[in-house]
Parts: structure tokens; C-alpha cells; sequence
């Protein structure tokens, strides 16, 4: 549905002689119906890379396609208009104050020339879709956070896109309006089959809302998969990043050896535990480590000290790898 | 002072006059000053349309307009006063100096005011599919109008003082009645008669400004 082949965005650096390379040979592609993620440090050119996919900044190089159309051959008049089928919501909203939540929704409809009738009833219906039925008078002035953003996203659909940007959606939210709008966005997905591109640099909205996810670092793609594949890898900067391993250092100083353990749904820690303790007969603690929901499934990375019968630990090792669980010897202070 | 009597309907002509003046001129000068400075924003190197050449010559001719003294542009524009009029003297013809001297006053203000309406905004709308001149006709003016209304308010006033100078080289209106009777006949009473008016007709301004500005705006 959204396909970049090694795209590229050199700026002049501002203020100041030379260039900047924001986006530097990226290639990536979102099936349709995906919610993908794209998270990076700060500077690290998810903006800029949002921004390429509905051509509001023009690549240097590489090609943009998105919905089987190569938008970077289009003329500018037929890229305007497929814009409209490619959505996009804001960090800080972007809503006009000039208008209502309802004239907010209605402003993307009056460009594409809806009549006044139409308009309307397609507004009302967005709004109850975004839960803000009752708030379609309301100027944006008099909404919370959370209910600019519902607006926001009830005025991105409301030409009925088939793709949705999101340029750090929740970031200027609190917990709670971060968790409502990524429910809801979670949930138009799936109502509306849309493809959903999600620029976040926070490893937790990834964790609760996308399929797959894109790691970004100074405008390169570092890392790249579908979540249930990337929590799977024993080691790789994406899994890292969203399950982060617990450092050896917490098992530092007790003596023992230590061993690292990716628990998922099919190879629950139970299980591993099971093995090392009820089969093998060695001492096991828990040193450190967590275990949490993401994509829907359950992954975690936990610490083990296993401090009787350390002898047969290698034994033990490859008893869990044949039960396909990710394991590893780790050496107290040294983190990889 | 007995002879009050015969003052008051020549104040009350002046009142008269300047108002014209200043009407006419404030439309006028609304009129095209407004499109002008929309030119000047989105000509800007970072703006909808950058044109570099032509923003940098349209800044230079609008900062010439600014730097004029009136009173120089006054004579200056008397050729073109009478081309336009047929005339140099009277209300009618002091209408396009003080319009000549408004407009680049309000379209530096309306630059100012469009520029301030976030540029998130204009982005959200071509995301939209939105042609340039859609984000000026529905996103850059309308968000920007209470700081419109403040800029048009500020030049209609600028004017009433212009006003009173085309007034002086014969223009009529207060500015002219003042120097008249005020200041040449050394009556100053007359003098402070007329500041006195002008500065309720300023403040009655200045108020209904303010309070439409407030009105328009919801952030
Ligand atoms: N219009 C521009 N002109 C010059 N440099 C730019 C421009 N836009 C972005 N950059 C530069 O490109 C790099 C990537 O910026 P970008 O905004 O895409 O990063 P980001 O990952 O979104 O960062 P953040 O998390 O802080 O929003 C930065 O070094 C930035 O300074
Ligand atoms: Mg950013």
C-alpha cells in the first residue's frame, strides 16, 4: 500500500553552509489493513519521512508510491489529489480556530467541492465515529488535548482516505488521552481497513498498537519487521529497543551463572522454569527482567541466576534450545 | 465666546470631511492593501509561492511607501492625484495620497498577521489536497482575521492623522479647520475643540476595533 525505494532527502542546513541528510536511502513498504510504526531518536528523520510519503516534502531521490500510484511521477495537480485519499494527523493537531469541530471536519470536504448537505451529515456521522457527537459546536479552544486529536482524526477521514499518517499523534498527550486516541485509531483500522503509518519515538505506543515497526536512526532504516518476528530474535536493535534486556549487572556480585531467556507465548517462562528446575534440578532465581503484552501476544526477557548444579548449565542450555526457547549465557557487567 | 455659533457648523462640515476622507481612503486602502500583503507573505522565501525577486522588489516599494514622510509623498503623488481627480485641492483629492500612504502601512501588518497563523496549519491543509489558494482563502485569512481586524483598525487610525495633514495643504477636514481657525486666529480653544474630537473619534474607533477583533477571535 505505501512503497518507498531508497528514498533520500538532502535539506541545506539551516543557518549554516552544507547539507543535511534527513532521510538517507530508505526502502520500505506497509501492506495494506498494516498499522506499522516508524521510531527513531529524536532528528533521526521520522518527520521528514512521514512528510515523504504524501509528498509534502519532495524526495531528492528514490521513488514514493502509494496505493499502486507512483506519486513522485505525478504531476503536482494529480499529487494534490491523491493527497486526499492519504490522511494525516498531527502532533499538535493543526486544528483551525477559525472553526468548529464540525467546520474542522467539514474543511477537507469543502476542498474537494462536497455540497453543504452532504457536508454536514458526513461530519456528524465522523464525530459520533470519534466519540465527540455531543461536541461538534465546540471551538477547538474549549477541548481538551485528547478531544483536538479525535477531531483531528474524524477530519482525516473524513474524505475517506485508505491511508492514515501519524506524525507523533499522542506526543503532546497525557497517559490516558494517549491510551484513548491509539484505541481509536487501533480501531478506525479495523472498521475502516485503513493502512496506518505511525511516526512515534515512544517505545510503548509501538508496543500497543502496531503490526510491524521501522527503526530509524540517522536516516537510516537500523531495523525493520513485524512485531511477532522482531520479539522473537535473540538479539537485534528493534527487539532490543521494545523489550529491552535486563542488564547483567543486576545479577552482578551473588555469584552464579547467568542466563538470559526471551519468554513468548510458546515458550512461557513456566515452561523454561519447568525445565531448568523440575527436569534438570538446578537452583533458579529470577534476577531481573519483565514480561509485558505487546501486538498481543506475551514477551518478555528475563534475567536468571542459577545458583546449584551451575555444571550441567550447558546441558541445560541446549535442552532449551531444542525446546526452541531463546536463551544465552551472559557474563555479569557486560551488557552484549 | 459668543461667536461659537458660527464655528460649530464649519467644525461639523470638517467632522464631515475627514470622516469622507478617511472612509473612502480606509476602503480603498483595505481593498488593495490586503491582497498586497497576502502577495508579500506568500512570495516570501519560505512561503506558499516563493518568488525571491519579486517578494525582495514588492518589500522594497512597500518599505519606500513607509519611509516616505507624508507630508513629501503628499506632493510627490500630486501628479497622479490630479491625473486620477482632475484636481490637487479638496477631500476627494486628498483621498489618494492618504490611500497611497495607508496601503503599504496595512499590507506590512497583514504580512505580519498572516505569518503568525502557524504554519502546522497551512501543512494540514495541503495535506488535504488543498490548492495554494485555498490555504489562503480558508486557512491563512480566516485564522488571522481578529489580528486583521487590529491591523485595519491601526491603519484606519494611522490615516486620521495622515488625514489632518492632507488637510492642511488643502484637503479640509479637522486636521485643516484646526490650523484655520486654531492655530492662525491664535484661538486655542478652537484648537483643543478640535483635538479634543479627534481623539473621540480615535478612541471611538479603537474601540469598536478592539471589540470586533475580540469577537472574531476564538483561540
Ligand atoms: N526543512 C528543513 N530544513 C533543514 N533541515 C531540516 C528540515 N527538516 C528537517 N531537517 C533536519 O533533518 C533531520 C531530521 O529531522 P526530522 O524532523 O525528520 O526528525 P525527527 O525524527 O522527526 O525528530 P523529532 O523526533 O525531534 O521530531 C534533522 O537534523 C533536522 O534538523
Ligand atoms: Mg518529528
Amino acid at each position: 500500500m505505501i512503497e518507498l525505494k531508497d528514498v533520500r532527502k538532502v535539506f541545506p542546513a539551516r543557518g549554516r553552509a552544507g547539507e543535511v541528510v534527513a532521510v538517507d536511502g530508505v526502502s520500505l513498504s506497509v501492506e495494506r489493513g498494516e498499522f506499522a510504526g516508524v521510531v527513531g531518536p529524536s532528528g533521526s528523520g521520522k518527520s521528514t519521512l512521514v512528510r515523504l510519503v504524501n509528498l509534502l516534502e519532495r524526495p531528492t531521490s528514490g521513488s514514493v508510491t502509494v496505493d499502486g500510484r507512483v506519486l513522485t511521477e505525478l504531476p503536482a495537480d494529480e499529487v494534490r489529489k491523491a493527497r486526499r485519499s492519504i490522511g494525516m494527523v498531527f502532533q499538535h493537531f493543526e486544528l483551525l480556530d477559525s472553526r468548529t469541530a464540525a467546520g474542522n471536519v467539514e474543511h477537507p470536504l469543502e476542498l474537494a467541492g462536497v455540497g453543504r448537505a452532504e457536508r454536514r451529515s458526513r461530519a456528524t456521522e465522523l464525530l459520533d465515529l470519534v466519540g465527540l457527537g455531543d461536541r461538534a459546536d465546540a471551538r477547538p479552544a474549549q477541548l481538551s488535548g485528547g478531544q483536538k486529536q479525535r477531531v483531528a482524526i474524524a477530519r482525516a477521514l473524513a474524505v475517506r482516505p485508505n491511508v492514515l499518517l501519524c506524525d507523533e499523534a499522542t506526543s503532546a498527550l497525557d497517559q490516558a488521552s494517549t491510551a484513548g486516541v491509539l484505541a481509536l485509531l487501533r480501531r478506525v483500522r479495523d472498521e475502516l481497513g485503513l493502512t496506518v503509518l505511525l511516526i512515534t519515538h515512544e517505545m510503548a505506543v509501538v508496543k500497543a498498537v502496531c503490526d510491524s515497526a521501522v527503526l530509524l536512526d540517522r536516516g537510516r532504516v537500523v531495523d525493520s519487521g513485524r512485531l511477532a518476528d522482531v520479539l522473537t530474535r535473540e538479539r537485534s536493535p528493534l527487539s532490543d529497543a521494545l523489550l529491552p534486556a535486563p542488564v547483567a549487572d543486576a545479577g552482578a556480585g551473588h555469584g552464579g551463572a547467568l542466563l538470559r531467556v526471551t519468554v513468548t507465548d510458546r515458550t512461557p517462562e513456566t515452561v523454561v522454569l519447568q525445565t531448568l528446575i523440575g527436569k534438570l534440578g538446578l537452583a533458579v532465581e529470577i534476577a531481573g527482567g519483565s514480561v509485558e503484552t505487546v501486538a498481543g501476544g506475551r514477551y518478555g526477557r528475563l534475567l536468571l541466576r542459577v545458583t546449584g548444579g551451575v555444571e550441567g548449565l550447558d546441558d541445560a542450555v541446549q535442552r532449551l534450545r531444542a525446546d526452541g526457547v531463546l536463551v544465552e549465557r551472559v557474563t555479569a557487567g557486560v551488557d552484549r | 465666546m459668543s461667536d461659537w455659533n458660527r464655528i460649530y457648523p464649519q467644525l461639523l462640515d470638517a467632522t464631515g470631511e475627514t470622516l469622507y476622507m478617511v472612509g473612502i481612503a480606509a476602503l480603498l486602502t483595505v481593498l488593495l492593501g490586503i491582497p498586497l500583503g497576502v502577495l508579500l507573505t506568500v512570495t516570501a522565501p519560505a512561503g506558499l509561492a516563493p518568488r525571491p525577486l519579486l517578494n525582495r522588489l514588492l518589500g522594497l516599494v512597500v518599505n519606500l511607501g513607509r519611509a516616505l514622510p507624508f507630508i513629501i509623498l503628499l506632493v510627490l503623488v500630486a501628479p497622479v492625484t490630479r491625473g486620477i481627480v482632475g484636481t490637487t485641492i479638496g477631500s476627494t483629492a486628498a483621498i489618494v495620497p492618504l490611500t497611497i500612504g495607508a496601503i503599504p502601512f496595512l499590507a506590512r501588518l497583514v504580512e505580519t498577521s498572516l505569518r503568525e497563523v502557524a504554519g502546522g496549519k497551512v501543512e494540514a491543509a495541503l495535506s488535504m489536497g488543498a490548492r495554494r489558494r485555498d490555504v489562503v482563502r480558508t486557512v491563512l485569512l480566516p485564522e488571522a482575521l481578529p489580528s486583521l481586524v487590529a491591523g485595519v483598525t491601526v491603519t484606519v487610525v494611522a490615516l486620521i492623522s495622515y488625514s489632518a495633514m492632507a488637510g492642511a495643504v488643502g484637503g479640509g477636514g479637522l486636521g485643516d479647520f484646526a490650523i484655520r481657525f486654531g492655530y492662525q486666529q491664535f484661538r486655542t480653544d478652537i484648537t483643543l475643540a478640535t483635538v479634543v474630537l479627534l481623539l473621540v473619534v480615535v478612541q471611538a474607533l479603537q474601540w469598536a476595533g478592539d471589540r470586533w477583533a475580540r469577537s472574531l477571535s476564538h483561540a
